[in-house]
């Protein structure tokens, strides 16, 4: 008698515009020898030159429920494909979804907490953006994508970072970071990374989130420039981007009238990062459940840890729009602060009106 | 006694049908396996995605992530009938005069006996077709409802709105309604028969806990029997607004356990319910009376067949036991 293989199937989301290195990502997975085998989702089968049975072309499908909320949104291609793969067990590892540079990745993400069967069935690994280090700065002005790709990130690569200069690089991931503060960050050239950096990483595994992010939430978005004066975003110690460097008013090669500044960049997705002491349940789960019922639209992605009254495990939650979802994770250890940290990303959110009520959950 | 001949297969069985008293079982692997005097297996698809019987009940027609549409004969005959390249097809019908439809994306073909073939380009993915009983005339489910095209003319195709995402189409089998299911748990309705200029008439078929992935029609086409909560749904359609204000019925209902197949018997007014455990159970529409066919098993039911004089079930699961049961013993 057979007896049905239950464990998830991870899935791993490749964003970036067009030209930032995607498929050439792709190519290194499904080459380097891993031992695993992936199957992959394309958009078009084009320029991937690996003869590869498992690659799947599928046309992007965007099915919002008829409440035509934006929360609602699920990719009805990948439900159709996931579905197909998973019934076949055993043909590989796990998978790999390309996007196409325009997509947005809230409703692919949301697949995987919205519907059942792919729910039960696959488990939502990270979502890797790859930026083009050179156009980055331009995509941002012209796009909302690009933005959003990296604020809904797990992991961030800003590619093809051998075509800019040191301080150009550092006004990236400022850029970068200002974002998406809980982003990692990697520089690569050619796309190549350490697959172990952007697979199996378990972002969306409640109990493995935060703990593999080491500068989670560790600071507000002024003290992470504090710490590194470049900007880079991370902590002095292994930045490398060396003291005082002045990044400002690098003219851009291809487009002379944008200064690749940091600073200039007005991003429209904005991170906000809440501190408060230990919180009363009672009062912090109507509240999480209000602001992503209220707010969800705007709220691309939260994450946080919370130190709950009477309760000696750290409580974890992370959420998309309105999809929240939280659990214990494990005891607090004694040299811990207890204290509650949670970051939102989001478009148009109430900075003040955040901060103030989840103060207001302190017990 | 009904009594229960095993086959245990070692992949996703995606339907399991009769040709002439031969049960066929097709799984997601591409392998058709059929019981004729004997164990036999056709490796019909690399990655099967869809199987249907053709309209005279002579034929499996089957479609693959290979992009091919193959048909397989009750003596084991393959031939392969069509192809999209390396596109996987998923949406697949049969029509009348073996004619058969199949779609990958955005695109569908219907292909007639002679191989002649009729291509439509939708603006958005067709994820289920059916034939309409009566004429050659085809449905598309697709995003915010339904193209309904005639085959052999050119006139632009009625476009049955609704929004969300529909995901199959079935015609009643007298024609006088179409229902789809849709991916928010959900299953919707139209009226074909209203005279030109009346109101569109639209079923909203709702309260399911999970997506309906099973509908099957009673012998008389009475009743619409579904499968997507702890009982077999099953919706009136016996008046000439079809299941508008009236409740459904509910059978074999059980606590904790999903439904995930039905199949209404060809002459009575009884359902066979597969559940999510493998449990399978007959029940009748008039009496709500239960019969146990299959304990239980590793897997959900995902397809199940009567044959033709309704003695016989054939059942399929998700980690592969399909069987036969005899349900006189």
């Amino acid at each position: 008698m057979n007896i049905q293989t239950t464990n998830p199937i991870p899935v791993t989301v490749l964003t970036g515009y067009l030209g930032a290195g995607k498929t050439t990502l792709l190519n290194r997975i499904l080459t380097e020898d891993h031992g695993k085998k992936y199957a992959v989702i394309v958009n078009e089968f084009g320029e991937i030159g690996i003869d590869n049975d498992l690659i799947v072309e599928s046309d992007e499908e965007i099915y919002e429920m008829n409440n035509g909320c934006v929360c609602c949104t699920v990719r009805g291609d990948l439900i159709r494909v996931v579905q197909g793969l998973t019934r076949r067990q055993g043909r590989f590892d796990a998978i790999i979804l390309e996007t196409t540079g325009l997509a947005d990745p809230v409703p692919v993400a949301q697949t995987f907490f919205m519907d059942d069967d792919v729910r039960a069935k696959t488990q939502l690994d990270a979502v890797i953006a790859l930026v083009d280090a050179k156009h980055l700065p331009l995509r941002l002005k012209d796009s909302l994508e690009a933005e959003d790709q990296i604020a809904f990130a797990d992991v961030v690569l800003v590619n093809k970072s051998d075509l800019v200069s040191e301080d150009e690089l550092a006004a990236i991931e400022t850029t970068v970071r200002k974002i998406n503060p809980s982003a990692q960050i990697h520089r690569t050239q050619r796309s190549s990374i350490e697959l172990d950096k952007i697979l199996d990483r378990g972002a969306f595994d409640l109990a493995r989130a935060l703990e593999a992010d080491p500068h989670f939430l560790n600071d507000g978005e002024e003290e992470t420039l504090e710490q590194c004066t470049s900007g880079c975003g991370q902590p002095v110690d292994d930045c490398g981007c060396g003291p005082n460097h002045d990044h400002h008013h690098h003219d851009h090669d291809h487009d002379h009238d944008h200064k690749l500044s940091a600073d200039k960049h007005d991003t429209s997705v904005k991170s906000i990062s809440l501190r408060a002491g230990t919180l009363d349940p009672k009062k912090f789960f109507p509240w999480i459940q209000k602001i992503t019922q209220l707010d969800g639209p705007n709220i691309l992605r939260l994450k946080g840890i919370i130190a709950l009254e009477d309760d000696d495990d750290r409580y974890v939650v992370q959420g998309i729009h309105m999809i929240v979802e939280g659990d214990h994770n494990r005891p607090w250890k004694d040299d811990e602060k207890r204290e509650s940290r949670i970051v939102f990303i989001g478009r148009d959110l109430d900075a003040e009106k955040l901060e103030r009520t989840f103060k207001a959950c302190e017990a | 006694m009904p009594t229960l001949a095993p086959l245990n297969l070692d992949d996703h069985c995606v339907t399991a049908r009769f040709i002439q008293d031969v049960p066929f079982f097709a799984l997601a692997s591409g392998e058709v396996h059929r019981l004729d005097h004997g164990h036999h297996k056709t490796e019909q698809h690399d990655g099967l995605l869809s199987a249907k019987i053709s309209q005279d009940g002579h034929t499996l027609i089957s479609a693959g992530e290979d992009g091919k549409v193959m048909s397989l004969d009750h003596d084991g005959t393959a031939n392969q009938i069509a192809t999209m390249g390396n596109k996987w097809i998923n949406a697949l019908a049969t029509g009348p005069q073996q004619s058969v439809g199949f779609a990958s994306g955005r695109k569908a073909f219907i292909q007639l006996k002679d191989g002649t073939k009729r291509e439509f380009d939708e603006e958005r993915s067709i994820e289920g077709m059916a034939f309409a009983p009566k004429g050659m005339r085809v449905a598309f489910a697709r995003y915010n409802g339904v193209s309904l095209y005639w085959v052999n003319n050119q006139t632009p195709p009625v476009n049955l709105v609704w929004n969300g995402a529909h995901i199959d189409v079935t015609f009643s089998p007298d024609g006088r309604f179409i229902v789809t299911s849709m991916q928010e748990n959900a299953l919707h309705g139209w009226k074909l028969d209203g005279k030109a200029g009346d109101e569109e008439r639209h079923m909203r078929m709702t309260g399911y806990p999970a997506k309906v992935k099973s509908m099957s029609w009673s012998a008389k086409g009475k009743w619409l029997a579904s499968s997507g909560s702890p009982a077999a749904v099953v919706w009136p359609f016996s008046g000439k607004d079809g299941p508008m204000g009236k409740a459904p019925l509910e059978l074999g209902t059980r606590g904790d356990v999903m439904v995930t197949s039905v199949e209404c018997h060809p002459t009575e007014d009884v359902v066979a319910i597969g559940y999510s455990d493998g449990m399978i159970l007959a029940a009748r529409f008039e009496d709500n009376k239960e019969a146990l066919l299959r304990r239980g098993g590793n897997s959900a039911i995902s397809s199940m067949a009567w044959n033709k004089d309704g003695r016989l079930l054939a059942f399929g699961s998700e980690s592969g036991e399909c069987g036969v049961i005899d349900i006189a013993g």
